[in-house]
């Protein structure tokens, strides 16, 4: 469905943040991105969603193609009408308009009323606690409404490819496990596929089928998730995992050395 | 008593008409601050054009009134979209005081262009009859009925049209987040250009009835500057507080007129500023500027 074809991004004509990128998500997947802070997973999808010209940056080598068709280089509007809608990082609705505001407002690239109708329907089907909360603004929202509602508004605009950066990000534990619930059944229910970006590899690791893990602008390690499950590095450096009952030592566990291998 | 009740009425009332049109120009500031954090220093400047062109289709092509105001508003669209496209466009990214300094350009430009083509006279319309009428006793001319009817109707529609109206919903959004409303697919150009167009549209009707009410001249681009205090006092983005700040500065223009002028000669030009220099110290924000949101 997505293919990333060894892409570049440059910012400011300078800053080179992804050095020949690829990765594929197939229809109906949930493929998660993992990697550490500044690897370049946000700019990955900005990349794909055509976010990264508002700042700057410009996929200056490689190809993205949606469904067949080449996608590098169009305005965002016209992405998020094929289908692909990136569900920003921080939970960034619209603050000083209501709950029922920002999902209209996510509905540009649609245009039949009954349609619309039905799609808010559909988001309060999932979030039912949103409905009680529909008229309120939404920057007065709790954290985990406001995760909800960005979704919501991804729903809204049918969405075929959803692009989540950190769903998880500052909120509790079991609004956390809340709302992996929901965007699972989002999955299976309504075959949505997904391109997950989070730090909690546990989490990702748990919902996904396939995986990638990043490092300094590159993918250095791509499997499906069972078999990353099983990789000692990710285990280590991801999951914090040890090989059970054995000591542990930094002499042993050669920090330094593994993490180099990832960086040429 | 009872005259003295009608005394204030009357000034009330003027004031009021007056407000309403203060209130439209009001309007395009606010619009264009709000989804493009761009002062529009050139706003009276957009309406002393959309006078001049009335103006000058009624009585020098000798088209009917409402045929010329139809013209207007179309002649309005286009400096919106062309100020739009030309102008600031090609400045995005750009620091926001270097956008403003080229609206304050852009005044100059657009004040020598109708001195160029219109000259330096003040003219008249003198379409509506200068008769008032009788409102229990306050004395109105049909002008300022119309005036105060035509700014509250448009008022109203625009209130209804950024509450519910979807395009309404997508530029309060812009205004909102940027990027996100980038991300759901609304496209920014088209909002900045759709705000520039409002509010060159609601600037040139105003200017159309303050050129009936007190002739067209050059001078009517003080107007903006006499609404920009407006606008602050109601909080820069928000549109109700335009709405209201250009009524309160009508009205407080007017009834220190009747009530002041005798001791302080010309006094109504200053006193509304007084007021609103009162108000911004206790509240710097404006009446209904946004607070930021924060959750405790």
């Amino acid at each position: 469905m997505l293919n990333v074809n060894n892409i570049e991004v440059i910012y400011d004509d300078v800053i080179l943040v992804l050095k020949g990128l690829s990765l594929v998500v197939q229809e109906g997947q949930i493929v998660a991105l993992l990697g550490a802070n500044g690897a370049g997973k946000t700019t990955t999808l900005k990349a794909i969603s055509g976010l990264l010209k508002v700042e700057e940056g410009e996929v200056t080598d490689g190809t993205i193609e949606f469904l067949g068709q080449r996608i590098d280089g169009r305005e965002p509007e016209d992405i998020v009408r094929r289908g692909i809608f990136q569900v920003m990082e921080g939970r960034c609705v619209f603050e000083n308009l209501t709950a029922h505001e920002n999902l209209i407002a996510a509905t540009r690239t649609r245009n039949n009323r009954k349609e619309i109708r039905e799609r808010y329907e559909t988001v309060f089907h999932y979030f039912p606690h949103l409905k009680a909360r529909r008229n309120v603004l939404a920057g007065y929202l709790s954290g985990g409404e406001q995760q909800m509602l960005v979704i919501g508004r991804a729903l809204m605009a049918r969405t075929r490819l959803m692009m989540l950066d950190e769903p998880s990000l500052g909120l509790s534990p079991i609004l956390v496990s809340e709302i992996f619930t929901i965007i699972q059944r989002l999955h299976e229910e309504q075959n949505m596929t997904m391109l997950l970006v989070e730090q909690n590899a546990h989490l990702a690791l748990s919902i996904a089928e396939h995986g990638y893990v990043m490092e300094n602008g590159k993918i250095v390690l791509d499997d499906s998730v069972d078999k990353l499950k099983e990789n000692e590095d990710i285990k280590m450096f991801y999951l914090g995992l040890t090989e059970m009952g054995t000591k542990r030592s930094y002499r042993d566990s050669k920090f330094y050395k593994r993490r180099k291998r990832w960086l040429t | 008593m009872h005259s003295e009740y009608l005394f204030f009425m009357q000034f009330f009332m003027s004031g009021l008409s007056m407000g309403s049109i203060y209130a439209l120009v009001a309007l395009g500031f606010v619009l264009i601050y709000k989804s493009t954090s761009i002062l529009n220093l050139a706003q009276g400047e957009f309406l002393m054009v959309g006078a001049y062109i009335c103006l000058s289709m009624t009585l020098d092509f000798h088209l009917n009134f409402f045929v010329s105001f139809l013209i207007t508003m179309v002649f309005s669209v286009i400096l919106g979209l062309a100020v739009e496209r030309l102008v600031l466009r090609p400045l995005i990214g750009e620091p926001i005081i270097s956008v403003i300094m080229v609206t304050l350009g852009l005044t100059y430009i657009l004040r020598g262009l109708v001195i160029m083509l219109w000259g330096n006279d003040i003219r008249q319309f003198n379409i509506f009859p200068e008769q008032p009428i009788d409102l229990w006793g306050v004395k109105l001319t049909y002008l300022y009925i119309y005036s105060m009817g035509i700014s509250l109707i448009l008022l109203t529609f625009f209130a209804i049209f950024f509450k519910y109206a979807r395009t309404g919903i997508f530029m309060r959004a812009v205004a909102d987040h940027q990027t996100a409303s980038q991300s759901m697919g609304i496209s920014v150009k088209r909002v900045f250009a759709i705000s520039w167009c409002i509010a060159a549209v609601v600037s040139s009707i105003g200017g159309i009835l303050v050129g009936n009410i007190g002739g067209v001249g050059v001078d009517l681009s003080y107007i903006g500057l006499k609404v920009l205090p407006a606008v602050i006092f109601g909080g820069l983005d928000s549109i109700l507080g335009a709405i209201i700040g250009g009524l309160v500065v009508g009205v407080l223009e007017f009834l220190s007129a009747g009530y002041l002028d005798p001791y302080i000669p010309a006094i109504n030009e200053v006193f509304p500023f007084i007021v609103l220099v009162l108000v911004l110290m206790i509240r710097p924000y404006g009446l209904f500027g946004t607070e930021e949101i924060e959750r405790v």
